[in-house]
């Protein structure tokens, strides 16, 4: 089914909120694309629009939000141009996302059993005991000791770490050539974080699924993508193979992310810190949205910067990255 | 010399109470009981003066719950806390009080601990002047000063919590903790629900109030990199025990419990890329129910049938180095 190309192609995607206070901006031109079997890591600060940018693959950007450019080419087809119906066919389907909070996904007064099966005959030409088999498979695939008797449970009976493992298990099931992830370890213990990694990773090398894994953790993606793409104030501002950015990052913002990271220091030693905060999405500095915390900026900063190769298969935002010297 | 805190036995035991339906069962002949969750069994730990050191482990094994004992601001069970070697049990009500303030506290969420209908320079400057650390007079110079020292501008003090951003709330936090003049921060997750650029900022705060201030500090947290940045020496918790004691260097270098091992090992790092994740097998068990003998006998490769049926230990292996595993008596 698939032709040639990537799994997805976002090109120049803009979703902003016209909220009673103003524009929100929430996505504003953001490209990226990612290959069938290849991670793809989206990373960023909290509001940087990684969510916004997963809910408008999706379609499922609720008013006063609205996806107002752009192009998100599925396999070649657009969805944007593609229509409710085809993208309920989709979802769940060819494409699935795994959110933060698994009871996103999860139907509370459903046994997990019913869900998984129905996931299965709303989109598969077989009959219920398949499904049945099928369910059974998955939730054994995703580490879940004696699935049968784990089916008949509802979720309230399983712990937030299973809970993940089983909206997983579901968005596995038909074989998806793409699965969005948002920040689905935030909430859970390093061990269980361990093994959602674990079980992603192991299930998208059998399938072949193209993963999209969004987080604000730059040691998760570095154990997990191939590719990574660095978001500031609803715009990437970096973007490259995971090695190449992570041991030489050129924009001044992902430099001063993964020098902020305390396993980069020696303990007890200062950090070195990104001043200020975040600006507030309504008020965005005209020019470079990095320019006030930026330790490079100058007035060249107040235009604004394109996004362009600035070292073969590096794309990154800024007038003035750092192309020169050392690492 | 005297450790600054020090605990003995200290446990605690949350009873989760009937609901009215378990009630009518019971009467009813049904076999239902009230459950006991012991957060904390049995700890015993020191901290000593001017010294950081990390509490680390899962959620629910009972980091916040010590920390409040500690901090004064939950009752133990059974158990004793020293203060400068004094039972705070003890202590008439002027030496408690004024323990309970050498003792402060800063919470995960700024916004929930911080009062919304209070002005900054309340928030800041209330405790102090109700405590006769300064003079009413002088309390405007005083919160002024405070919150420089936390990197908050002082044209901000008639501001309320909610004007402010996540950072700038924890320095407000901080601010309040540290007006009382404390000599003990027990900070529980205080940078977790931060920004990576603003953990960056505030665990810098945290370092350079430790030198100027000569702070001591209790760092609860469950990211290990952040605990080997900032503690002198790191405490392992699993299920309510502590499991390990060790010198942050010493630990991260040669971890010696299995559970120690386990978690240091699932700790995403920067440079280990597109690693093979090995997870722990197994859930974190209910501390409803904990297993029997070794708590983390279902989860660990190691177990044998001692282990199932007595609980190790916390014993010291090498000098300053404690650990609670019956592999330690080996042959
Ligand atoms: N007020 C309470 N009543 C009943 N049980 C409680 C109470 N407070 C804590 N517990 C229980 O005590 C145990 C330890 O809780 P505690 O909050 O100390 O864990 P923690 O290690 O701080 O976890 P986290 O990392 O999630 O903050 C848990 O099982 C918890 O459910
Ligand atoms: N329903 C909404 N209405 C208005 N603004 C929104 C809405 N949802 C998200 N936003 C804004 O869009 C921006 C990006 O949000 P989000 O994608 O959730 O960030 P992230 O996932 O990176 O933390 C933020 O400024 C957020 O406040
Ligand atoms: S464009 Fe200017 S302000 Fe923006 S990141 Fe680059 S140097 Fe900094
Ligand atoms: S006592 Fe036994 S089960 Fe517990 S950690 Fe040691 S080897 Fe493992
Ligand atoms: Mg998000
Ligand atoms: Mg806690």
């Amino acid at each position: 089914m698939a032709g040639t190309g990537p799994t997805l192609r976002v090109e120049g995607l803009r979703t902003h909120f016209f909220t009673n206070d103003g524009i929100v901006k929430a996505v504003d031109d953001v490209s990226f694309a990612v290959d069938r079997g290849q991670t793809l890591g989206l990373v960023g600060e909290s509001g940087c629009g990684k969510t916004v940018t997963g809910f408008s693959v999706l379609g499922l950007v609720d008013p006063p939000g609205r996806v107002t450019d752009g192009r998100i080419l599925f396999n070649g087809e657009d969805l944007l141009t593609a229509g409710e119906e085809r993208l309920r066919s989709l979802r769940g389907n060819r494409i699935a996302m795994i959110f933060q909070d698994p009871m996103m996904t999860l139907n509370p007064v459903l046994r997990i059993e019913t869900q998984m099966v129905e996931t299965v005959l709303a989109h598969q030409d077989v009959d219920r005991d398949t499904a049945r088999q099928m369910a059974r498979d998955a939730m054994g695939k995703v580490g879940i000791p004696s699935p049968d008797e784990r089916l008949h449970a509802y979720p309230h009976q399983f712990s937030g770490g299973m809970r993940q493992r089983v909206a997983i298990a579901i968005a596995f099931i038909n074989k998806p050539d793409l699965i969005i992830a948002d920040e689905p370890t935030t909430a859970l213990d390093v061990t269980i974080q361990g093994q959602i990694l674990f079980e992603a990773q192991k299930l998208c090398r059998e399938t072949g699924t193209a993963l999209i894994w969004i987080t604000h953790d730059l040691a998760v993606v570095a154990g997990l993508a191939n590719h990574i793409c660095v978001m500031y104030a609803g715009r990437i501002v970096e973007e490259g193979r995971l090695d190449d950015v992570l041991d030489w990052p050129i924009h001044p913002y992902t430099r001063g992310l993964l020098n902020s990271v305390p396993s980069q220091k020696k303990s007890g030693e200062r950090l070195e810190q990104i001043p200020g905060m975040t600006p507030s999405p309504l008020n965005l500095p005209p020019g470079c949205a990095f320019k006030t915390r930026c330790p490079r900026a100058d007035h060249v900063c107040d235009a604004e910067p394109e996004l362009r190769e600035a070292v073969p298969g590096r794309r990154i935002r800024c007038f003035h990255p750092h192309t020169q010297g050392t690492p | 010399m005297t450790p600054m805190i020090e605990t003995r036995g200290l446990s605690k035991r949350f009873v989760k109470r009937l609901d009215l339906a378990a009630k009518i069962a019971e009467r009813l002949g049904a076999d239902v009981r009230e459950e006991v969750v012991s957060a904390v069994d049995r700890v015993d730990m020191t901290v000593a003066e001017g010294e950081a050191v990390g509490l680390v482990g899962e959620s629910g094994c009972g980091k916040s719950t010590l920390g409040r004992m500690i901090a004064g601001i939950l009752p133990p069970t059974e158990g004793r806390i020293l203060f400068r070697g004094v039972d705070v049990a003890t202590m008439d009500e002027r030496e408690g009080k004024k323990a309970a303030l050498q003792v402060q506290m800063i919470f995960q969420d700024p916004f929930a601990s911080l009062n919304p209908r209070m002005r900054v320079e309340d928030i800041i400057g209330e405790a102090p002047v109700i405590h006769g650390i300064v003079a009413p007079r002088d309390k405007a110079d005083y919160v002024e000063e405070v919150m420089r020292r936390v990197g908050l501008d002082p044209d901000y003090r008639r501001r309320y919590p909610h004007q402010f951003s996540g950072g700038q709330r924890q320095r407000i936090g901080i601010a309040r903790a540290l007006a009382v003049k404390p000599e003990f921060l027990v900070c529980d997750e205080a940078i977790a629900a931060l920004d990576v650029s603003i953990q960056a900022q505030i665990l810098n705060l945290f370092m350079d109030l430790k030198e100027a201030l000569n702070l001591t500090y209790l760092f609860i947290s469950h990211d290990l990199g952040v605990v080997k940045h900032i503690s002198d020496r790191v405490v392992i918790m699993y299920l309510g025990r502590v499991v390990e004691v060790a010198d942050t260097e010493k630990l991260f270098a040669a971890p010696n419990h299995p559970y120690t091992r386990a978690l240091l090992n699932e700790v995403p790092r920067l440079d280990l890329r597109r690693r093979n994740y090995q997870p722990v097998v197994g859930e974190i068990p209910s501390p409803l129910d904990p297993p029997s003998g070794c708590h983390f006998h279902p989860r660990c490769p190691h177990a044998t049938r001692r282990c199932r049926e007595e609980a190790p230990v916390l014993k010291e292996i090498a000098p300053g180095r404690l650990s609670a595993c019956h592999l330690n008596d080996g042959t």
